[in-house]
């Protein structure tokens, strides 16, 4: 038996506050990308190809990869929280999520540090 | 107080009329279950949208390949459908910062920020898609 106070350790403040933040974090960058894709030069793959190849790019895009990995857990792990009531079925399932957003986040490394 | 309560006709009883055209979800409501629903999607088509970013990255092939890709209307369609669900969720996600902040939270102007949020979700997804085509 666990016990636990309620008002003690502020459980799922960290969550709470981290899905804050990344959230945050995203915005920021959204708005940079949509900026950069509406405003800057038309899509070309030279652009495309250099736009990806610049550090502060590369950094950012980990930076938000990893914000969304980080947000997408606290998301996704809420839903399943709500409607799956199985403990087992619950857990496999997050398990699945996080494996899938491990592989996500590898396969943005892979694609931005080619 | 007796005479108030009396002439309320109650019990209420749940009838699929009633769930369907008299209980409705509010505004705020709306926002809140497209946020989880918008979210939950963005999550699942993350592997399709590495894998076009994957594509384009690639090589001048790739880049054009997945140019064609996204020219095609199911894929356009859905790719709308994704630039919704970002655009909502961005909208929602600020509301509720703001709500976190403890502004907004009064129900009128809830439901006005509710109204709002909706409408710029659609309003930049109609943009972007402008945009797109």
């Amino acid at each position: 038996m666990v016990s636990r106070v309620v008002v003690g350790a502020h459980y799922g403040l960290r969550d709470w506050l981290a899905q804050r933040i990344t959230a945050a974090i995203m915005a920021v960058y959204s708005v940079i990308v949509a900026v950069v894709l509406l405003f800057g030069q038309p899509i070309s793959y030279p652009v495309w190809r250099d736009l990806f190849a610049q550090g502060w790019m590369r950094v950012a895009t980990l930076l938000f990869a990893a914000s969304l990995a980080w947000h997408a857990w606290v998301g996704v792990r809420d839903i399943l929280m709500d409607y799956v009531k199985h403990d087992g079925l619950r857990l496999a399932s997050q398990v699945v999520v996080l494996l899938v957003i491990a592989g996500y986040v590898g396969w943005t490394i892979e694609i931005l540090w080619r | 107080m007796s005479s108030a309560a009396a002439k309320k006709t109650r019990p209420k009883y749940l009838s699929l009329t009633a769930l369907l055209f008299e209980i409705r979800l509010p505004l705020p409501g709306w926002v809140s279950i497209l946020h989880r629903a918008s979210g939950a999607l963005l999550f699942l088509a993350g592997v399709w949208v590495l894998f076009i970013l994957d594509r384009s990255l690639a090589s001048q092939d790739g880049f054009e390949l997945a140019k064609h890709y996204l020219k095609l209307p199911l894929v356009k369609l859905s790719l709308l459908v994704l630039v919704w669900a970002y655009c909502h969720h961005f909208c929602a996600g600020i509301r509720y910062l703001f709500l976190d902040l403890d502004k907004g939270v009064d129900l009128k102007t809830a439901r006005l920020t509710g109204g709002v949020v909706i409408a710029a979700g659609l309003a930049l997804t109609a943009y972007f898609g402008a945009m797109l085509w």
